[in-house]
């Protein structure tokens, strides 16, 4: 790992130690929220799937009628059924906070509470194929609203979970490593400058000491 | 106040019309791109797509990813289904847990 340049001082070290505790703490936190929005995330994964079934064999047997129903009838008739819709469909948008992740919560309402209105044409001279198909499709409505709720919710959680993991692993293995190795690089290197202040310390205070008593040349005399 | 849109060919969203949604088929890829930046900047915010378009364009469609709305969500056609709905499912799966774990048992 290349290793940045620390001056090995006491101010140094305590702001590395300070450092050290917030990246942990950083860490611990980041870790609780990564799991959690995991098993958010896989719960609502697994509805998204049995959804996205659902709505797509639902829209399938809607298609099969339709394409029964233009067979059964002319273009222009067909165009003229569906021409000016009755109903309309109306989204209030909500959001829901999961783990600081905004999803949508989307509430739907219909122009007229009657459900029969979305058969905007006289029943005369259009084939019953039309009436089912358009029914199957109502039918399968609230469910692909449904999933695109959870869908994108799905998407969004992915991403932030993509996100969190990151922030994790780079604490991990990058910022704490980092900063532990620097701490004990500091700890070292003032140990050290430590050991031989006391050193250069007991070496003056023996010249001293020679110079005032003059052991060597006593000890010569003897 | 929000809408719902459905884009695609006309064969498959004609039908969508009826429930209230509004639909705009389109047949070639600039025109669908133009409609979805449309209906993007306008006050839609679920977007359904055929998945044939959804394969389509699913470059400028990334870039609706990361916003709270619209959601843009792959349907089949009446030319049927080519899996990207399952496949994109599949891909967010893949992108939050590192591997996929949901649909690996079925194949």
């Amino acid at each position: 790992m290349a290793k940045k340049q620390v001056n090995p001082t006491r101010m140094e070290l305590t702001k590395l130690k300070k450092k050290l505790v917030t990246a942990t703490r950083g860490h611990k936190l980041l870790k609780d929220k990564r799991d959690e929005l995991m098993r958010q995330f896989l719960e609502l994964v697994r509805e998204n799937k049995d959804l996205r079934e659902k709505v797509e064999a639902g829209i399938q047997a809607a298609n099969k009628n339709f394409v029964l129903a233009r067979a059964g009838m002319s273009d222009e008739v067909l165009n003229v059924a569906l021409m000016i819709p009755k109903q309309e469909v109306f989204l209030t948008l909500d959001h829901k906070n999961v783990m600081s992740v905004d999803i949508p919560v989307f509430e739907y309402q219909t122009k007229t509470p009657d459900s029969n209105d979305i058969y905007s044409y006289g029943f005369a001279f259009t084939s019953s194929d039309l009436d089912d198909s358009i029914k199957s499709l109502q039918d399968i409505f609230p469910d692909m609203l449904k999933l695109a709720e959870v869908e994108k919710a799905c998407q969004l959680m992915a991403s932030e979970i993509e996100k969190t993991r990151r922030r994790v692993n780079a604490l991990e293995h990058v910022m704490i490593p980092e900063l532990r190795e620097n701490i004990k690089y500091i700890v070292m290197k003032l140990d050290e400058n430590e050991r031989s202040t006391q050193i250069r310390l007991m070496k003056v205070k023996d010249m001293m000491l020679e110079q005032a008593h003059h052991y060597k040349e006593k000890e010569q005399m003897v | 106040m929000y809408r719902i849109a459905i884009m695609g060919d006309r064969d498959s969203i004609y039908g969508f019309a009826a429930l209230g949604i509004a639909t705009y088929p389109v047949s070639d890829k600039e025109e669908a791109v133009k409609t979805l930046k449309f209906l993007a900047e306008s006050s839609f915010a679920v977007i359904y797509t055929t998945e044939a378009l959804y394969t389509e364009i699913a470059d400028v469609i990334e870039t609706y990813s990361e916003g709270l709305v619209p959601a843009v969500i792959p349907v089949p056609g009446v030319h049927g289904n080519n899996g990207i709905g399952i496949a994109k499912v599949r891909k967010s799966v893949e992108r939050a847990v590192g591997s996929d774990i949901i649909f690996n048992n079925e194949n």
